[in-house]
């Protein structure tokens, strides 16, 4: 391609950053010194340009070495992969954790949604900038959910280097965020994922009867508890027979859209264009939500048979884990796991000497909640802006790269393993008729013992508060997260089901319960919510992009207004409301105004 | 080995719209339908030689069985669909766009929206004073076209256009996100140190007028541009062999745009600099 | 530091007389000028030349001819296509009996291979690239063969980027490799070509390895493109100038043709054979007969049957020879052979190789008389000046594309003050010289040439304008033709075939401008993406693209002469120097500078080219000049006024 570049250069530093991820330059149109043998023959065409889905890598490689992405490395970037800097520039900037602007090395992300919200962010935000000021050496940037809402509130710290440092100072105080970000590969160790599971150890747990138990770093522990059994039982089975039994479990996505999975499977394994791929995706970015953090970082070889499994039922060679970019835990753990993986031949050419071949490559997000739809996951694998694709061709056709793809989420991968272990029957047992299996529940906000629960479905929202210790003075409920649904502190027997939460109006999402209690100030709350959705609106849709800066402007009057003050706002955003759920091209609009639709009816917010 | 193409011949796809049938090609989209059956669907981001983008969402319509409208530029037809482009719900997805767009963007030079906006009722000032709007000032860095941002929709068709699908020159794209999300050459430089090559390819497709040129915005300033004393002549463009057709578009014997045929073989309304600018030799009159 | 600012030329609005070279013009009215023009054409009727317009339209060339043919009775007729794309011409009709480019631009966004042979077809023919790039996008690998790394190389699967004129050992070893690896198509060869045999010895001393040494290109590049293109199902050669501006420019298009023989690469959908035209008009100009050799359609001057239908058709006598090309009126006029030229809308005063020379020629002559709309350098040369219209936006009309579609070209402005349209004033002195022609309007023109040219006949205005464009041939009214040439090559049929297609035995012949110690520089000359030719139109809008001439410099060459970007130099060929300032650009290798013609009033670069001409099409070798470039005293930069 004929890319026009500046006259900008990249640094040594910026060039090593690239160049360790996709080794030297093979010319002078790529970058490396000019040579004789450069003047006569290029090579060049589709496999130069076959290689933007190295754009995201590339821009982390420099993000993690520098801190920022001056236009010198960009540029850089931009000849080794054939890419548009234009279009590479629009790609950095649609993520958060990337800076096109000067900044210092260390940046430390205050959380400041709901969960720690409702712990005091706010003064230990200003706590932290008030220490951490201009020329100290940390950019502090107010951040949407971190996923370690059992912990609130939280901060994350990433000091760009070589290698980056990362660390987690949850629950924060100012000294403590201060020190992560200061000094992070001195800070104090996180504690183990198991602190997330105040069930670890117990009997009965399925999904997350490892976490706690076994070392995630050793596959030989994972084999002594049971791992890769299931494997050699898809082996057994055939990948039809794979399909079969997933179909027959019941097992739905547990990302919120509640999508079979074995039809899901099906369709892809029917479909006759090649490659097939499966992705995991693992952006977990719903506020509340931190269930896929723990169970990558406690059992991290679950999600590698799980996925093993699923690209054999489906006819794939080639497997994406999308992590989240603020899970530097989970991305070490899975990491090591895949390299053990590799090493056992439990990945590779010949998995478990059948002749299988599949690997797996993770591909880090960089601060988009909306890569978490599934299309725009896609997009941002490929190098493209995260934005959503609309559907039809839904991706068991068109997926990664327009090729037939299966993509669940974590939660749901690690299911696929009791489903063959213990047969779908006695899966299916498990729960109600229409919601089978066991379910993990983020609780976070107002109890005791914040963390994972694993519990049958059919459980109700009160026995799960109960085993949380909910604490007195429940106001409201948050179900589901930001895009879901506020239920009453009377609603509590509402079973936790895909059907019962449906049948009460509400949903389950991936699994949020966000307790609040009455000091919680629930028009703050509502606009934070806003906000969220405000930020992370990709902007491509017109609905959305502009609907959730009006639904944040009026919520933005009325958070000190009630009764007939609020009432023309309130039309005004059911209004808007319904035409983003509507006319909005991806589930992020659809239901950015379900959390607030809900607190006005069924909590009589603003009455 | 064929000395001719072997054309294939298209299936037929056999629907409804608003309870009329309507048999299309199969492929075409459910407003190639519409607009076939003589039915009108506004629409704003759907462009005649791009991909539809779907962004604008203006042209939704319902039907039966879909949770959510769908667009009608881009969701093609399926047989046994049935297909309702004017019921409550659809109308009132297209007036909040409306206001949502005429609130936040400048529409006052895109075509036919002013007629949107009276037949949908839509009210845009009632997001008040402090709605947030783009808010951006003409980008005049060059003598050929300005770039007024404070009218875009951010469509899509000016970076499609330039990119992949025609020019494949990709000076420009979306930058940013949400909101805040703009159409930028990298690192917002000028046009001028861009990979812009002047193609003007993003002028013929822009709906809102964000994209113009120099001599149009000009004229639009000094309140002389008066389409109505236009005339458009197709020509044959005299800088090259390729043979592209030209539009010129004549206002007092001064040509003051010049456009191409979304239709013709050699161009599909594409032009190069020297056919999209290249004519003030003719009119070197003194 | 010094200001450069590009000369913008203002439209002629009168006719301009004078009474000899050393006046200065001063108006006359039309009579006077039409008057005078009449008397010094006919004072040398017998040694006349017509310099038609590869930029007007159809019909107005279609008069010209007629003019010099019926008024003037000679066939010294021609354009500037002589200076770009006659080798094309001569190539294709030699190998097929017709001159066009057998494919169309939409084949081209269908075929699995494309090859883009000297070239850059991004910068000079941006929208045919656009059909490129579909093709590409829908899965073509494309090849660029180019001294430079082009903007059109940088899309290329590979670029091979050869010594200045050795395009024919390349072709012939890309031939050579193709036969040995068993990749001809045989059936097509022994059905539907002549001469093979004589091709395969041709080329049997071009091994790779022979080839590598004379081109400089790996032969494993070669190696890559000779399988490309023979293994392919559908493959598109496409070429410009890089091919044609060379003393053999016909012997390199014969090559190029012989690797589309040897695979069977024409005459399908798809497949086929494209020279990029660079004037709008240089197809039709041809077509219209306004070319020496041949009589409007095509139609071989040679051929008696179609002398008696044209003697007929226009109650004369065409004299049964073929008449002097652009090339050979030049060299008339320095043997004095040549006395007056009516030249229409051309400017051989800056596009000529050697233009010092060319000026000088035309100061040689008895009577020049120039039709243009500007006063251009050459209409400063001339006895008489006629304003005219722009054949583009004023006129009525039609013209021919690369893809031989003709099109419908319209007036959409008022020409400025007394300026006329070219048919109107060639009519006016076909009237003085004793020819009363009666053309109600552009489409009379054009009927009476389709019924003279079948393969025209079919194309009324009415059904131009509703197919936007017809291409040729169209011999009916009622139907289209397939968009390719020679589908008759695959006739199962002997007799359907036709005459079967002869390799062009052809020879490597090197630059005649050598490179030595004294000039060790290779020039090459080409365009750029926002400026045309001289410059003379594309000169007056303000591309925020163009900075003016340079001599282009790779970054090896520029420090090893000291330069900066902006320092002017000079430059010196066998024939002349120039002053230029440097430009960088990592496109070129050492050894290898780029120039364009674009600024004459700046850099006359024609000053250093050699006109060495191709002998079969006449064609000068802009492509290849052999210089030395010099550090001046003091060193001055430059910057632009934009």
């Amino acid at each position: 391609m004929d890319l026009h570049f500046g006259d900008s250069k990249p640094t040594d530093e910026e060039r090593a950053a690239v160049d360790a991820l996709l080794g030297p330059p093979e010319s002078s149109w790529e970058g490396a010194d000019r040579s004789d043998a450069d003047l006569r023959w290029a090579r060049g065409g589709r496999e130069a340009r076959d290689r933007r889905d190295l754009l995201l890598p590339g821009l982390h490689a420099i993000n993690d070495r520098i801190g920022w992405i001056s236009e010198g490395a960009l540029d850089y970037l931009c000849r080794r992969l054939t890419v548009p800097p234009a279009e590479a520039y629009g790609v950095a900037t649609f993520y958060a954790m990337f800076s096109v602007k000067p900044r210092p090395a260390t940046v430390l992300h205050v959380c400041t949604d709901l969960a720690c919200a409702a712990a005091g962010a706010s003064e230990l935000c200003a706590g932290i900038e008030a220490r951490l000021g201009l020329g100290s050496g940390v950019s502090v940037e107010r951040s949407p959910c971190l996923g370690l809402c059992e912990r609130a509130p939280a901060a994350l710290a990433i000091k760009a280097g070589d290698p980056v440092r990362t660390a987690v100072s949850a629950p924060a105080t100012v000294p403590d965020a201060v020190l992560a970000a200061s000094a992070p590969e001195s800070a104090p160790e996180e504690p183990p994922a198991a602190l997330a599971v105040p069930q670890a150890g117990g009997d009965g747990l399925i999904l997350l009867r490892r976490v706690g138990v076994v070392d995630p770093a050793s596959l030989d522990d994972y084999r002594a508890h049971g791992g890769y059994t299931a494997l050699r039982r898809a082996f057994e089975l055939g990948p039809a027979g794979v399909i079969r039994e997933v179909t027959d479990s019941g097992l739905v996505g547990r990302g919120g859209a509640a999508f079979p999975t074995g039809r899901k499977w099906q369709a892809t394994a029917s479909q006759p264009d090649h490659p097939h791929y499966v992705v995991c995706n693992a952006d977990e970015s719903e506020p509340g939500t931190f269930k896929d953090r723990v169970l990558m970082e406690g059992d991290p070889y679950a999600l590698v048979e799980a996925m093993t499994i699923a690209a054999y039922a489906i006819g794939a060679h080639k497997g994406y884990v999308y992590l989240r970019g603020e899970y530097p835990r989970a991305l070490h753990r899975l990491e090591h796991a895949l390299a053990q993986a590799r090493a056992r031949g439990l990945l590779g050419d010949d998995i478990l000497g059948q002749g299988y071949a599949f690997d797996i490559e993770i591909r880090r997000g960089a601060g988009a909640y909306i890569c978490g739809e599934e299309t725009a996951l896609f997009n941002s694998i490929e190098g493209y802006r995260g934005e959503p694709r609309s559907k039809p061709p839904f991706p068991v056709e068109k997926g990664l790269f327009g090729k037939p793809t299966v993509e669940n989420n974590v939660e749901t991968l690690v299911n696929v393993l009791p489903v063959l272990t213990m047969g779908a029957p006695a899966y299916a047992a498990i729960g109600t008729a229409k919601s089978t299996g066991p379910k993990l529940f983020c609780v976070s906000g107002s109890v005791d013992r914040p963390g994972i629960y694993e519990l049958p479905f059919g459980a109700t929202l009160g026995e799960l508060l109960e085993r949380a210790g909910v604490r007195e003075g429940l106001r409201a409920v948050l179900l589901g997260g930001a895009a879901g649904g506020f239920v009453r502190a009377d609603e509590l027997d509402i079973p936790l089901t895909f059907e019962g939460t449906r049948e009460a109006g509400t949903t389950l999402g991936s699994g949020v319960v966000m307790a609040f209690d009455d000091t919680v100030p629930l028009p703050r709350l509502l606009l934070r919510i806003a906000e969220f959705f405000r930020d992370e609106s990709c902007g491509q849709c017109v609905p959305c992009r502009v609907g959730t800066v009006r639904q944040e402007e009026a919520l933005h009057r009325i958070v000190e207004r009630t009764g007939a003050a609020a009432a023309d706002d309130i039309a005004l955003l059911r209004e808007v409301g319904r035409a983003m759920r509507d006319a909005s091209i991806c589930g992020l609009g659809q239901t950015a105004w379900n959390a607030v639709e809900s607190a006005i009816d069924r909590l009589g917010a603003y009455e | 080995m064929t000395a001719m193409p072997l054309g294939v011949p298209r299936r037929l796809v056999e629907f409804t719209i608003d309870g009329q049938e309507a048999r299309v090609p199969e492929g075409a989209t459910i407003l190639d339908a519409c607009r076939a059956a003589g039915k009108d669907v506004p629409t704003l981001c759907q462009g005649d030689t791009l991909t539809p983008k779907n962004a604008c969402r203006v042209c939704v319509v319902e039907v039966e069985g879909s949770r959510t409208l769908v667009p009608a530029c881009s969701r093609k037809a399926e047989p046994g669909m049935e297909v309702h482009t004017g019921t409550e719900r659809a109308r009132h997805s297209r007036k909040i766009v409306l206001e949502l767009l005429a609130s936040s963007v400048d529409l006052s030079t895109t075509p036919q929206v002013a007629d949107w906006i009276k037949e949908y009722e839509a009210k845009p000032e009632r997001f008040g004073p402090d709605a947030a709007r783009l808010d951006e000032e003409p980008k005049i860095d060059n003598e050929l076209y300005v770039r007024d941002y404070d009218k875009c929709i951010l469509c899509y068709k000016c970076v499609d256009a330039c990119g992949d699908q025609w020019q494949n020159t990709f000076a420009i794209s979306v930058a940013g996100r949400g909101f805040d999300a703009r159409i930028a050459v990298e690192h917002d430089a000028p046009l001028t140190d861009s990979a812009c090559v002047y193609c003007g390819n993003c002028i013929e497709v822009c709906p809102t007028g964000a994209l113009s040129f120099k001599s149009e915005f000009d004229m639009r300033a000094a309140g002389t541009w008066d389409e109505s004393q236009q005339t458009e002549t197709t020509t044959v463009c005299a800088y090259c062999g390729v043979g592209c057709n030209l539009t010129l578009h004549v206002q007092d014997n001064e040509i003051v745009k010049v456009t191409s045929p979304h239709d013709n073989p050699v161009t599909h309304g594409n032009l190069c600099i020297k056919g999209r600018f290249g004519y003030q030799h003719v009119q070197n009159r003194d | 530091m010094r200001k450069r600012q590009p000369k913008t030329y203002t439209r002629l609005t009168h006719p301009l007389v004078r009474d000899s070279r050393d006046e200065p013009f001063r108006q006359a009215t039309w009579e006077e000028a039409l008057d005078r023009a009449a008397r010094g054409l006919a004072r040398n009727r017998g040694a006349f030349g017509m310099f038609s317009c590869a930029r007007a339209t159809n019909e107005m060339n279609y008069v010209a001819q007629k003019f010099a043919r019926v008024v003037m009775g000679t066939n010294n007729v021609d354009s500037c296509n002589r200076t770009c794309h006659a080798p094309s011409v001569a190539g294709l009709s030699a190998a097929f009996g017709s001159g066009g480019g057998t494919s169309s631009y939409e084949e081209i966004e269908h075929t699995d291979v494309i090859v883009m042979w000297g070239s850059n077809a991004r910068f000079a023919h941006p929208i045919f690239f656009q059909h490129v790039l579909k093709g590409i996008r829908n899965g073509a690998r494309m090849y660029a063969v180019d001294p430079r790394r082009t903007s059109t190389a940088e899309w290329a699967e590979g670029w091979l980027g050869l010594n200045v004129g050795t395009d024919i050992p390349m072709a012939h070893a890309i031939g050579r490799e193709i036969i040995h690896a068993g990749l001809a198509n045989e059936a097509f060869i022994e059905r539907a070509t002549s001469g093979f045999e004589e091709y395969r010895a041709l080329v049997e001393p071009w091994t790779l390895s022979l080839a590598e040494k004379v081109t400089g290109v790996p032969a494993a590049a070669m190696r890559e493109l000779a399988h490309a293109y023979a293994r392919a199902e559908r493959a598109q050669l496409c070429w410009t100038l890089g091919i044609t501006e060379h003393h053999n420019g016909t012997d390199n298009v014969r090559a190029l043709i012989n690797l589309s023989l040897l695979t069977g690469h024409v005459g399908r959908y798809g497949s086929g054979l494209q020279p990029l035209r660079g004037q709008n008009n240089v197809q039709g100009g041809g077509d219209m007969g306004a070319i020496p050799n041949r009589l409007p359609g095509f139609q071989d001057i040679l051929d008696p049957d179609t002398r008696l239908k044209f003697e007929s058709a226009w109650d004369t006598v065409i004299q049964p020879h073929y008449g002097l090309n652009l090339t050979e009126m030049f060299e008339a006029m320095e043997e004095g052979s040549l006395k007056a030229v009516y030249c229409i809308g051309e400017n051989p005063a800056q596009s000529e190789a050697d233009s010092e020379q060319a000026v000088r020629r035309m100061r040689q002559l008895d009577f020049l008389v120039v039709q243009d709309i500007f006063l251009t350098k050459t209409a400063e040369l001339a006895d008489v000046v006629l304003p005219a219209t722009a054949g583009w936006a004023e006129t009525e009309g039609t013209t021919t594309n690369s893809e031989r579609r003709v099109q419908r070209v319209r007036r959409a402005v008022t020409p400025p003050g007394a300026a006329r349209e070219d048919i109107d004033i060639i009519c006016e002195l076909a009237a003085r010289l004793g020819h009363e022609w009666k053309y109600a309007d552009a489409e009379a023109v054009w009927n009476e040439l389709r019924s003279v040219s079948p393969d025209h006949y079919g194309m009324t205005y009415e059904r131009l304008e509703q197919h936007q464009g017809i291409q040729w041939p169209c011999p009916s009214t009622d139907g289209l033709e397939p968009s390719f040439l020679h589908g008759r090559l695959w006739d199962p049929d002997p007799v359907g075939r036709g005459r079967p297609a002869p390799f062009g035995i052809v020879q490597h012949d090197p630059p005649v401008d050598l490179t030595d110690e004294e000039f060790p520089i290779r020039l090459t000359t080409g365009r750029r993406l926002d400026s045309y030719n001289t410059g003379v139109q594309s000169g007056s809008f303000a591309s925020p693209l163009r900075r003016g001439e340079y001599i282009e410099l790779c970054p090896e060459d520029a420090e090893r002469y000291g330069v900066v970007v902006g320092e002017e130099v000079q430059v010196t060929s066998r024939r002349g120097s120039v002053v230029a300032p440097v430009w960088i650009d990592t496109a070129l290798r050492p050894g290898l500078a780029f120039m364009t013609m674009h600024f004459p009033d700046e850099v006359d670069t024609n000053q250093l080219t050699i006109e060495a001409n191709c002998p079969i099409a006449g064609t000068a070798e802009f492509k290849a000049s052999a210089i030395r470039i010099d550090k001046l005293p003091v060193a001055t930069v430059v910057t632009n006024v934009r």
